[in-house]
């Protein structure tokens, strides 16, 4: 059994492609030439020279002494949150714009929660010299107002999402309608293992890359090319599906994934979308979803803007209903003490999502030779104003 | 004979009605209805509201909300619909996203649909292939038509699989563009419209999207055997509640 998508573009029971007949040619065409173009040698190079000029890969693999001291484990921390424009987030959009150069598209639409993805692809226009929309959900955009200022700055037109609950999931509806309605010239750069059909693949694959290093680097730290545990945390799940990718199909790697608790599962406050999801269709994708009994999509909540997405990457739905990959959430709290933990023990300041990951320390136990790997998927700068907020600093 | 197919049997151009179930009042979902037959539409197309309704623009989006608001749904619609076939002979399709439809059971929804007469779906996120091989059985065991889309972006040979799954009309977007659109039909359109005509499908053709009066449904059945009107009448609806259904017809035809 493989937990890769299969030809028809699912995983499992989940994935698809639940589309309006409006979005087939364009879905369709990238689903036919996904996979060739990124095949092609002129493709890998510039995308490999990218990665690594531009972004700055390979990133760290960095053994946290001080945390693996008080843990009694062996952790080891992916640095993503070194990556150009703070996250793993780039190593994606790096990846689809040249894609749509490649399809020949000349403006770029995508949507953003946080604005980190927003971001991502704002730089990559930026560099590219390709024309940006990014839609943004109002209440976000009030929310996150450095990353709009950010994007602002790259060139990128930022549009408000007024529809629905005017956060993450109305600003991907807006981003879908755009494309509807501009079928020709755009192309479409999704920021998470979400959407229809080959999306999940395809960026999973742009961040597959995380651990394709760290087989090289962990074979040269311990002699072996995989850890005992991988722990990512899941929103949509780019960060989780990169770090994971190498070691699906491993079963000597035990999967971790860690999600949103919120202000908990049951306050109705929560963005744990294993726990509280249903199997459902949202943007495209067959997946599990928040959602109530009539089949209408609820808002999530996390304390991290990029973990409130009410659904999951149709991947991550397969690990979680075939018990590869073990869930566990963790409230706003205990993600929120992490953040101080990583900064105090390591000196890393992390994102707040990222933050999310390490509480999985005082939830599991892990053998003193264990080899634990973290992906530290992003920094936590933009979220100063919420840990400023919350700690009184 | 399904009812819409005997109405496409008809030596006629259709005028085809949506409007949101609840809205702008819970209760008015019937009452227009009613108007609506009255006013001697040919074809009514129920909207079941949905939190994200990907293919549509602010104006049916909107209206979705404010019916979900109103506490509309799907088991409400149904007993709202019930015995409404005692005086409601005009075909009526659900037009709706399929996830409700996948909470509510796919089987059940239809066994309902059933009960109350509806006689088709349209379910813009159901591609066609995936319902051809999961669900048209399912679909065809109820009585149940289920129309698909096709836009300028379409390609022949997938107009031609889309008209072999078709069971009743296919639904021509008339540009590449979310509901509500608005504009006239300029040659771009009546070239496409032409070009659908051409391909000789076996399937009847209805024109959707923006058509908001005269001009346009007149533009639109010219190469095609009718037009649906849904966000001109949902605003008409917002300014005027649940009355005045006849004089909006009135101005189309």
């Amino acid at each position: 059994m493989s937990y890769h998508v299969n030809e028809k573009g699912y995983y499992g029971d989940f994935g698809g492609a639940y589309i309006p007949e409006m979005l087939y040619p364009n879905v369709e065409e990238l689903r036919q030439s996904y996979l060739e173009i990124t095949a092609q040698a002129d493709f890998k190079s510039e995308f490999d020279q990218l990665l690594r000029d531009y972004v700055g890969r390979p990133t760290p693999l960095y053994y946290a002494y001080r945390l693996s001291e008080k843990y009694n484990t062996k952790i080891y921390l992916k640095r993503e949150d070194l990556c150009h424009t703070g996250a793993h987030k780039i190593n994606n959009t790096i990846g689809q714009i040249l894609v749509a150069k490649r399809l020949g598209k000349n403006r770029i639409i995508a949507e953003t929660g946080a604005g980190q993805h927003g971001v991502a692809t704002a730089t990559v226009c930026a560099l590219m010299g390709i024309q940006c929309v990014v839609y943004m959900g109002e209440l976000d955009i009030k929310r996150q107002a450095p990353n709009v200022a950010r994007m602002k700055m790259l060139g990128a037109e930022v549009r408000a999402a007024q529809s629905g609950s005017k956060t993450l999931k109305d600003a991907t509806n807006e981003a879908i309608r755009d494309w509807i309605n501009n079928p020709v010239d755009t192309h479409y750069i999704i920021g998470s293992v979400v959407g229809p059909h080959p999306y999940p693949d395809m960026v999973a694959r742009f961040q597959a890359v995380i651990s394709e290093e760290c087989k090289v680097q962990l074979l040269e730290a311990e002699g072996r090319d995989y850890p005992d545990h991988v722990v990512a945390c899941v929103g949509g799940g780019s960060n989780a599906a990169g770090l994971y990718y190498h070691y699906l199909d491993d079963k000597r790697v035990n999967i971790i994934a860690v999600e949103a608790a919120g202000k908990g599962i049951d306050t109705g406050e929560s963005a744990a979308t294993s726990a509280l999801g249903k199997e459902g269709i949202i943007h495209g994708s067959k997946t599990l979803l928040m959602q109530t009994e009539d089949g209408q999509i609820t808002e999530p909540y996390s304390i991290s803007a990029g973990l409130d997405y009410p659904g999951v990457g149709p991947m991550h739905a397969h690990l979680f209903r075939s018990k590869r990959a073990e869930f566990i959430s963790i409230p706003d709290q205990e993600a929120m003490d992490w953040g101080l933990t990583l900064s105090q023990t390591e000196g890393i300041i992390p994102a707040i999502e990222t933050a999310h990951a390490f509480a999985v320390l005082d939830e599991r136990v892990f053998e003193p030779n264990e080899i634990v790997l973290f992906n530290c998927s992003g920094r936590g700068d933009k979220d100063l104003d919420t840990y400023i907020d919350y700690f009184k600093l | 004979m399904n009812r819409i197919n005997q109405t496409l049997n008809q030596d006629k151009k259709l005028l085809s009605i949506y409007f949101t179930a609840g809205f702008p009042k819970l209760g008015d979902t019937v009452p227009i209805l009613e108007q609506l037959q009255e006013a001697d539409v040919d074809m009514i197309e129920l909207g079941l509201p949905f939190s994200d309704p990907l293919a549509d623009g602010p104006t049916i989006q909107e209206s979705s909300t404010q019916a979900l608001r109103n506490g509309m749904t799907t088991d409400k619609l149904f007993t709202q619909l019930e015995g409404i076939r005692d005086r409601i002979h005009v075909p009526m399709i659900v037009m709706g996203y399929f996830n409700p439809m996948m909470q509510y059971g796919v089987e059940c929804f239809c066994k309902r649909c059933q009960e109350v007469g509806i006689d088709g779906l349209i379910i813009p996120d159901l591609p066609a292939d995936v319902y051809h091989e999961q669900y048209q059985s399912l679909f065809q065991q109820y009585g149940l038509l289920n129309m698909f889309l096709i836009t300028p972006q379409t390609p022949e040979e997938r107009i031609r699989y889309i008209d072999q799954v078709s069971e009743g009309f296919i639904y021509m977007v008339s540009s590449a563009a979310t509901t509500g659109a608005q504009g006239s039909f300029g040659d771009t359109q009546q070239h496409y419209f032409q070009r659908i005509a051409d391909m000789k499908l076996q399937s009847k053709l209805l024109v959707g999207f923006g058509i908001s009066n005269a001009e346009t449904y007149k533009a639109a059945v010219t190469h095609s055997q009718g037009a649906i009107i849904g966000s001109a009448f949902i605003k008409h609806l917002e300014a005027n509640g649940n009355q005045s259904v006849q004089e909006f017809v009135k101005t189309i035809r």
